[in-house]
């Protein structure tokens, strides 16, 4: 009796117990609908082998699919929970920079001016390392306006908000640079039976939270988010550690860039990451994270990723109609932030707190 | 002081973002205003002895939706071509990135430079009145290409596709092709475009109302916006959705169906003239159309993207003091391969299709 409730106030005091138990949710609506329509009620849970017509074996089922897809909003999420914990602030160009990384990354790899090629005009690497290059320098460039101007971070990313596409446009001379290429295609496809980009999300997150586990980074970043001023005073550069976490979060554009140009095989600079920027958001939000900076929790906000994509499939395999979709995702995410409101989780603590006083009582 | 230097860098950086948000519209108007002195000399030289009445070069403010796809580069280009310096024209080119606010501003500048016609390729079909009112006053003729404006009718002409003759072909076709090939029961699937886009309209209209007559069996219609990406991730859905219960793929533009035949093939769906699945795609654009030589697709149904020589001809009854036809349909194809060329009509009338080889891909947009 008396280790089950250890447990239980263990799984209470848990900070991902609510963004855990709003995608186990979102995810549940799909047990009653499959139950209800008289099929397989796990059917959406299914994971089986598929033989493919171009990829071999591979796993298949719709969680691998809000696995796969995602992956970009997950490695986004990763670079904006750093960002708003440092600078208590948005990055909104990440979308942008997705699709300028892309841009770049394809015409490296067409030649410029080439819009359809089956043929790389430069090698693999090169084309992926000038998508990156493009994500860290627009990371940079973000960061020092935040961070040694001390402008606004959304006013500062701004900038790239409206620039990083249009530029990724011009690169691109204003077409979509297709690039059928399967050694290209390999990001956005399979390795093995996985989908390559989980395996690179897996990386994104395994690497960042090692680095924040085993350095005093992530405690830097919370205590310059909690208060920069006092963090200097004890002798942290707050300037060089918000620049730092906006180029970052420039990097995980980059990546994320590359890996949806990877799965079109072009770079389709007008939708390319287009509102991405609030999935990342919103997933941060989802996550349990403050927006005002300080305290962050990384797996809340991959989980608040999976939550976004777990809504969207769940949405398609509903059959919701698209024109609605959007206003069903709405409500989903009004409910899941408002269970995470401080009123709302006090009220709750308020009381079970006068039900523990009443059992003592009695 | 630290605000002041704030407040100019802010300015700055405003000023670096604006002039870079209309990096897109800048960057293809420079060429044309480069080539404008060097033309201009000789083309009035050339063109004062031959035209007195119009010796003038017509000058020409097109504000166009953007440059979302294959297609959208063509109309562009369709246009650019057309009213070049060579041809007597000085064409102003905006490239409004999908951004209404911004094309209304451009019909704003257009009147304000007073050219002699201003194209518009609607973003939104509403909240055209004021600024139509305003070319009116003005006295520039509106020429609307594409898509549609529904809120007002100040305009001298429309010139564009039949989206709903275009659905009304694809369900026509695929009657006599199944009828071909023997297949009675049809259990289709389609991937429309963005909600409301008068092309999504139409061809969903045109379609439905064959499935209707036929008593076709249409299992899903989601929204893949007009993109691979989003064709991709509905098809991906609709093969756990409905794995072996179609037989019928409709997309309704040809990046939507690129994203779809990826999506198939992970799935192991085959598709195409030798496949399980019928896989149908519009707008025609020649990466679609070699796809339809290489029988991924199973047929293509054209969206002509050339509007400029039909606008051309607007202008010239114009000019001449004539008054056009306020709707002008553009000609369009139906594409295939023989194996999949079957004889239809629409509304009793036969229809022509365009087998596809290499010359007609190489001459198509």
């Amino acid at each position: 009796m008396a280790k089950e409730k250890t447990f239980f106030d263990k799984l209470k005091a848990w900070p991902l117990l609510l963004p855990v138990v709003a995608l186990i949710l979102v995810m549940a609506v799909n047990i009653i609908y499959d139950a209800a329509n008289g099929n397989n009620p796990f059917s959406f849970f299914t994971i089986t082998l598929q033989n493919t017509t171009a990829n071999g074996t591979v796993l298949y089922g719709r969680i691998i699919d809000i696995l796969n897809r995602g992956s970009e909003a997950a490695i986004l999420a990763i670079g904006m929970t750093l960002v708003v914990s440092s600078s208590a602030g948005t990055d909104i160009s990440v979308g942008s920079v997705m699709s300028l990384a892309a841009s770049v990354c394809c015409v490296t790899l067409a030649g410029y001016g080439v819009s359809s090629t089956t043929e790389l005009a430069h090698p693999l690497a090169l084309g992926l390392l000038a998508g990156v290059a493009v994500g860290c320098l627009c990371g940079a460039f973000n960061g020092f306006l935040v961070a040694h101007l001390k402008i606004q971070p959304m006013v500062a990313t701004l900038i790239l908000f409206t620039a990083a596409r249009s530029i990724g446009l011009l690169v691109c001379n204003d077409l979509i640079v297709y690039v059928r290429n399967p050694q290209f295609g390999f990001f956005g496809s399979f390795m093995g039976p996985i989908p390559t980009p989980i395996i690179i999300t897996a990386i994104c997150v395994a690497v960042t939270a090692l680095v924040l586990s085993k350095t005093a980074l992530g405690t830097y970043i919370q205590s310059v988010g909690i208060n920069a001023k006092a963090s200097r005073i004890a002798g942290l550069n707050s300037k060089t550690i918000i620049f730092m976490t906006y180029l970052l979060c420039g990097l995980f554009a980059g990546i994320a860039g590359i890996i949806n140009g990877s799965r079109i095989t072009s770079a389709d600079s007008n939708n390319i990451g287009l509102y991405m920027e609030l999935d990342a958001i919103l997933a941060v939000a989802l996550g349990g994270n403050s927006l005002g900076g300080g305290k962050f929790n990384l797996a809340g906000s991959i989980i608040g990723a999976y939550t976004i994509q777990a809504i969207t499939t769940t949405l398609y395999a509903l059959g919701v109609s698209s024109a609605q979709a959007p206003v069903y995702k709405a409500v989903i995410v009004i409910i899941i932030v408002a269970i995470q409101a401080p009123p709302v989780k006090a009220y709750f603590r308020k009381r079970s707190a006068a039900k523990a006083a009443l059992a003592k009582e009695v | 002081m630290k605000k002041k230097v704030l407040g100019v860098l802010l300015a700055a950086t405003m000023a670096v973002g604006m002039l870079a948000g209309c990096g897109g519209g800048n960057a293809t108007e420079a060429p044309a205003d480069d080539a404008a002195p060097a033309e201009e000399a000789p083309a009035d030289e050339a063109e004062a002895p031959a035209d007195d009445a119009a010796g003038d070069v017509i000058s020409i403010g097109f504000a166009q939706v953007g440059h979302e796809s294959d297609w959208r580069t063509a109309s562009t280009k369709s246009c650019q071509d057309v009213f070049s310096a060579e041809n007597g024209y000085d064409l102003s080119f905006v490239d409004c990135d999908n951004d209404s606010a911004a094309q209304l501003e451009a019909v704003r500048n257009f009147i304000q430079q007073d050219v002699d016609y201003i194209i518009i390729d609607p973003i939104v079909s509403t909240g055209w009145d004021t600024v139509l009112t305003e070319c009116e006053d003005a006295g520039i003729p509106v020429i609307v290409i594409d898509r549609t404006i529904d809120d007002s009718d100040k305009y001298a002409a429309w010139v564009g596709s039949n989206f709903k003759t275009e659905g009304l072909a694809a369900g026509e076709w695929l009657k006599a092709y199944a009828e071909k090939q023997g297949i009675s029961e049809i259990n289709a699937l389609v991937i429309s475009g963005t909600t409301g886009a008068s092309a999504q309209i139409g061809r969903s209209e045109g379609f439905q109302e064959i499935a209707d007559r036929e008593g076709w069996n249409i299992l899903d219609e989601q929204t893949g916006d007009f993109t691979e990406d989003g064709g991709q991730a509905v098809m991906e859905s609709y093969c756990k959705s409905y794995a072996g219960k179609f037989n019928v793929v409709v997309c309704q533009n040809d990046n939507e169906a690129f994203g779809a035949m990826t999506a198939m093939d992970n799935a192991g769906v085959t598709y195409g003239l030798d496949g399980d699945v019928i896989l149908i795609s519009f707008d025609a654009c020649t990466a679609g159309l070699e796809k339809v030589k290489a029988r991924q697709f199973s047929a293509d149904f054209e969206c002509n993207p050339l509007a400029a020589p039909f606008v051309e001809e607007v202008i010239q009854t114009l000019q001449s003091g004539g008054t056009p036809d306020k709707e002008v349909y553009m000609e369009e194809h139906w594409f295939a391969l023989p194996d999949a060329i079957v004889d239809f009509s629409i509304d009793g009338a036969a229809q022509t299709m365009t087998e596809v080889t290499d010359d007609v891909i190489a001459a198509q947009y």
